[in-house]
């Protein structure tokens, strides 16, 4: 890699920049002007991350920015791989979906001052910028303030609406947080202390197998399995998941959980490829596989619509960490060169769209109705079927039936399980795909089941919002066309980057 | 026993007691106040890292001093973040506690 800052490296400063000065700007002009900076911030960061992304593909290198030419260890890099660019292009993707899904839930106020409407904007553009800076920190502690600024930015959302249940949601959400930051701090403390480094290039050639870089690299793994609630850490998620109004929820359950577990991925493959540690990555597998089992066995027995979406994602996070045990065990070739890997990331890239398009059908259908039970759900069918036709959509990619993300991600994973003889895996991404079949299919039964008398709807749910998250969830199709091999634009940055195909 | 070491294990003892604290006491003030701990402890083991000048082989390092000054900054805001949300949640409901609304499956 080569030590100096690249021609485009002033891009990734924009990606953070660009969001940030957005939300401050919010805050100057207040809730009035809120939406309309927000709406100016959106498109331009979309051209921003693509930009990135195709500068990225077009050299076939990494993007780097050192902030005030100081060069690591002493300064700080920002640094941009294949893997930061798909993160970035999904998060502002996403983040402009929801955000024009947002416009008649939070319209910018008349007359009087709204404050949901200019929390919502303002967090909006927060949780961009620090999911930006996520992914293109180069070095550990701006890693922990930017995660430090995505939960700050998180935590808000979930008590938008300002009653007791999602504030002591919220409030619960923030204590395993930042349980989950001091631990991170913590390990990162003792990097510095053993390496005298924090940034993730310089470590990696620095990093031995030794107790205290286990040490570190455990505290910082289980704070950020609290703050990606990974099972048992799961508990705080679906009170504030569920909560949350559907726009937030959407950016909480398909943006937010996937940092914490992006800088696991920095971590385990980034920072230590050459310790082992493959009796841990087991243990990150059983936890997943647990995850997958139980997120699904409950989410089968929740009797509120948003409730169950919840629960589907504290299933779906533990097939993120099903690539741990996969990827890292192949005796050939690099860990990223092998399927899992790609699986791992494009699960996490199709989970993020199907989900927030499920989130996103879940708060029509509420509104529509003036409730999520889904007892109570029959004939909203033929009264929204655009929404519904969304919610099947995303519970496609969940399924993993084709074609869809999930498809491609589940049978990436298959195929790593089989090849490499770790036949249980199989049958827990198997038996996942089985039970989220289950839960989806009970809301499709209701929602399309046939009544005498038709639905009377609450309020009319406009064309263009039904629309919108069709919209995100077909971007979750379409990532069912991506071929079932290791990724070109994934690898771009990986050190040795020689494919080898394994499969 | 260098000073060093001293510091290091009071940094450790302060790390072990906050996350003592955050796991066994119920109430949100008291898990805040945890965390606090921790973070002070995480804090002291920088200062240690710090006066052995790990990185240059100086007498003191500088870089974990700034990143120390940065984290508190950090954890301030998360604690004032933190108690303002408890407070709301009293002006609510009356009491400071999470336990009597587990919503549980």
């Amino acid at each position: 890699m080569p030590n100096s800052a690249t021609a485009g490296g002033f891009l990734l400063v924009l990606a953070i920049v660009l969001p940030i000065a957005g939300a401050l700007l919010s805050l100057v002009l207040g809730g009035r002007h809120a939406e309309r900076v927000a709406l100016i911030v959106m498109p331009t960061g979309v051209v921003v991350a693509v930009a990135i992304a195709a500068t990225i593909w077009r050299t076939h290198s990494v993007l780097q920015y050192f902030v005030g030419n100081w060069d690591p260890p002493l300064g700080v890099a920002f640094r941009a791989d294949g893997l930061s660019a798909v993160m970035i292009v999904t998060a502002a993707l996403l983040i402009c979906g929801i955000g024009l899904f947002a416009r008649t839930q939070f319209p910018t106020p008349r007359g009087v001052e709204a404050r949901a409407s200019l929390a919502f904007w303002t967090l909006l553009l927060a949780i961009w910028g620090a999911l930006n800076a996520v992914f293109i920190g180069g070095d550990l502690f701006n890693l922990y303030v930017a995660l430090e600024l995505l939960t700050f930015a998180a935590v808000p959302l979930v008590s938008l609406d300002g009653s007791a249940e999602t504030l002591a949601a919220a409030l619960r959400y923030l204590l395993f947080a930042l349980l989950g930051s001091i631990l991170y701090l913590l390990g990162a403390v003792l990097l510095y202390g053993a390496y005298g480094t924090l940034d993730i290039v310089l470590l990696s050639s620095r990093i031995n197998a030794e107790p205290a870089a286990w040490a570190a690299i455990s505290l910082m793994t289980a704070g950020l399995l609290a703050k990606a609630a990974l099972y048992p850490f799961h508990l705080w998620l679906p009170p504030a998941h569920a909560g949350a109004p559907a726009p937030a929820s959407a950016m909480l359950s398909g943006l937010v959980v996937k940092a914490p577990f992006f800088i696991v991925v920095r971590l385990w493959f980034d920072v230590m490829p050459r310790v082992p540690e493959r009796t841990a990555a087991q243990v990150l597998g059983l936890l997943g596989a647990a995850a997958i089992l139980f997120g699904s066995v409950v989410a089968l027995r929740q009797a509120r619509l948003k409730l169950l979406i919840a629960y589907s994602t504290v299933a779906q996070i533990g097939y993120l960490f099903l690539m741990f045990p996969l990827a890292i065990m192949p005796e050939t070739g690099h860990p990223w060169n092998s399927v899992a890997w790609t699986g791992g990331i494009l699960q996490a890239v199709s989970h993020a769209f199907a989900k927030a398009a499920m989130f996103m059908a879940a708060g029509l259908i509420a509104e529509a109705l003036g409730h999520d039970r889904i007892a109570g759900l029959s004939g909203i069918g033929r009264a929204l079927p655009t929404t519904v036709f969304a919610f099947g959509l995303g519970g496609l990619s969940l399924m993993g039936l084709p074609p869809s993300g999930g498809f491609v991600a589940k049978a990436m994973l298959l195929t790593a399980a089989v090849a490499e003889g770790q036949w249980w895996w199989a049958v827990v991404v198997l038996t996942g795909g089985l039970l989220a079949g289950g839960y989806v299919f009970l809301v499709l039964a209701k929602a399309l089941a046939d009544t005498s008398q038709p639905v009377t709807l609450r309020s009319r749910i406009s064309q263009s919002r039904q629309t919108l998250a069709v919209a995100v969830a077909l971007c979750a199709v379409l990532l069912g066309f991506v071929p079932l091999r290791p990724l070109e634009l994934l690898q771009i940055g990986r050190p040795n980057t020689a494919v080898v195909d394994v499969r | 026993m260098t000073d060093a070491t001293l510091y290091g294990l009071c940094g450790a003892a302060l790390v072990g007691l906050g996350l003592f604290g955050l796991i066994v006491h119920p109430q949100p003030l008291r898990k805040i106040l945890a965390f606090n701990l921790i973070g002070g402890g995480a804090f002291l083991l920088f200062g240690v890292v710090a006066r052995r000048g790990a990185s240059a082989g100086l007498d003191g390092d500088p870089v974990p001093q700034a990143l120390v000054i940065t984290g508190l900054v950090v954890a301030f805001a998360a604690t004032a973040l933190a108690v303002a949300l408890l407070l709301r949640l009293f002006q609510e409901t009356g009491r400071a506690t999470l336990r009597s609304d587990d919503s549980q499956p």
